[in-house]
């Protein structure tokens, strides 16, 4: 979807303002508030319940509102989206989420022990998958980024649609965005590295000397 | 009693855990009530949140990625299996899991500048360099870095030479990035300890560059 959190080329969000790096016995580091760990630990716990996807939990944060979206902090958007993901799978009620309380529940069959933290995360969530079909691409061709508009998930970002790269590598098949995020399946897809020359995208504002580049799903390109 | 669930939180005790509930500011508010209606139906384990926070506070963060840069620099076959296959070179080092399950490293040289960034969210190497700082993802940085990099590095007190190519990196899969920057000069002798100290978080996200030794 052409949401708020499709950022590549827009303006207006002023200077990046640099943090210097923690010591590492700095405590709270990396979080700037308790809330935010706890939101980052809540938001890990849901998803492995095993009930959405990462791609469905990136959807619901593009998902909100571009006005909420821009002004909520980073955390806020994660704590919004992970609302909705608990409403749409049933996992909360709006009541209980209005009233702040819940009658107590036998646990989960799937909830995330303490014990457990460091091999789940240690496994984390490869999108590798087998695929054998032919590549379509191969390192070397001149591809467009297709000039889709999907009203759902994806993740060819605006500022590459319509213009024309070189594939630089195929990853092999990983899972589909597009379909995953939406309950539609893994579908996997080739994937490819594709640089673009900065004039290509910016025209004669680019800076020179500018590359970028993007890791596209074959569905994502069309021959150039 | 419904904060008990705050009660094991002992060991990194926060400024409002305590006694001024009213002081609690919203988003602080609104994510201990998610929390404790998620305990109560048994859907999250708080011990298990905190376990999360322990790793990502503790255990993983930029100081694995820099051990990484300094391997390379100091073993060219290290360097070669980095660029070959960079997700079982650093899990040869036990840098492995959530959001670093494809890696790839990219190598800095007199010709190219890397530089990192995932406009459409936060994406991250997290094994190799834990969370992400606050300006990567910042819809600062992710609308720039891909448009106008050079000016950004510019604000991180970076000016690249003139001619030095640059190449954005935007991470719309699930690969993840690690810039392997430049060896300074001066760092000839030095152990690996030693060049892991000069590997900054952001030179291996192409923020900026890796320090020079002290005197050099």
């Amino acid at each position: 979807m052409n949401g708020p959190h499709d950022l590549g080329g827009q303006m207006g969000f002023g200077p990046v303002i640099p943090e210097p790096e923690a010591e590492p016995e700095a405590v709270g580091a990396p979080f700037h508030a308790a809330w935010e760990g706890r939101a980052l630990g809540l938001t890990l716990c849901a998803g492995a319940l095993g009930h959405w996807s990462i791609d469905e939990s990136r959807h619901a944060r593009e998902s909100l509102p571009p006005a909420v979206y821009h002004s909520s902090s980073y955390f806020e958007i994660w704590i919004r989206a992970l609302e909705a993901l608990l409403l749409r799978h049933a996992l909360l009620s709006a009541a209980e989420l209005a009233s702040g309380d819940a009658a107590p529940s036998a646990a989960h069959p799937r909830k995330l022990a303490a014990a457990a933290v460091a091999a789940t995360l240690a496994r984390g969530g490869p999108s590798e998958r087998p695929i054998d079909r032919p590549a379509r691409f191969a390192p070397g061709d001149r591809v467009r980024a297709r000039n889709m508009h999907p009203r759902g998930h994806t993740r060819l970002p605006r500022y590459v649609r319509g213009r024309v790269g070189t594939v630089e590598a195929d990853h092999g098949g990983h899972v589909l965005p597009d379909t995953n995020a939406h309950g539609r399946g893994e579908s996997p897809e080739r994937l490819y590295t594709v640089v673009f020359d900065g004039a290509e995208v910016w025209g004669a504002d680019a800076e020179p000397g500018l590359s970028i580049s993007v890791d596209a799903w074959e569905s994502y390109l069309e021959p150039a | 009693m419904p904060h008990d669930h705050h009660d094991h939180d002992h060991d990194h005790d926060h400024d409002h855990d305590h006694d001024h509930d009213n002081h609690l500011d919203p988003m602080a508010a609104r994510v201990r009530a998610l929390e404790t209606i998620l305990t109560r139906k048994g859907l999250v384990d708080p011990a298990a949140i905190d376990a999360i926070i322990e790793t990502y506070s503790e255990d993983v963060g930029p100081r694995n990625g820099a051990q990484v840069v300094a391997r390379a620099w100091d073993d060219a076959g290290f360097a070669d299996w980095l660029r070959g296959d960079a997700t079982a070179a650093i899990a040869d080092m036990g840098f492995i899991g959530r959001q670093g399950e494809h890696m790839q490293a990219v190598f800095n040289t007199p010709e190219v500048h890397n530089l990192v960034v995932c406009t459409l969210c936060s994406c991250y190497p997290w094994p190799v360099l834990g969370l992400p700082p606050v300006w990567y993802k910042s819809p600062a940085y992710r609308s720039r870095a891909v448009m106008e990099p050079r000016a950004v590095l510019r604000e991180f007190g970076l000016e690249l030479p003139e001619g030095r190519a640059v190449r954005v990196w935007d991470s719309t899969a699930e690969l993840r990035y690690l810039v392997i920057p430049e060896r300074p000069e001066g760092t000839e002798g030095l152990s690996r300890a030693a060049l892991a100290d000069l590997v900054t978080r952001d030179s291996m996200i192409g923020a900026g560059l890796a320090r020079r030794p002290e005197g050099a």
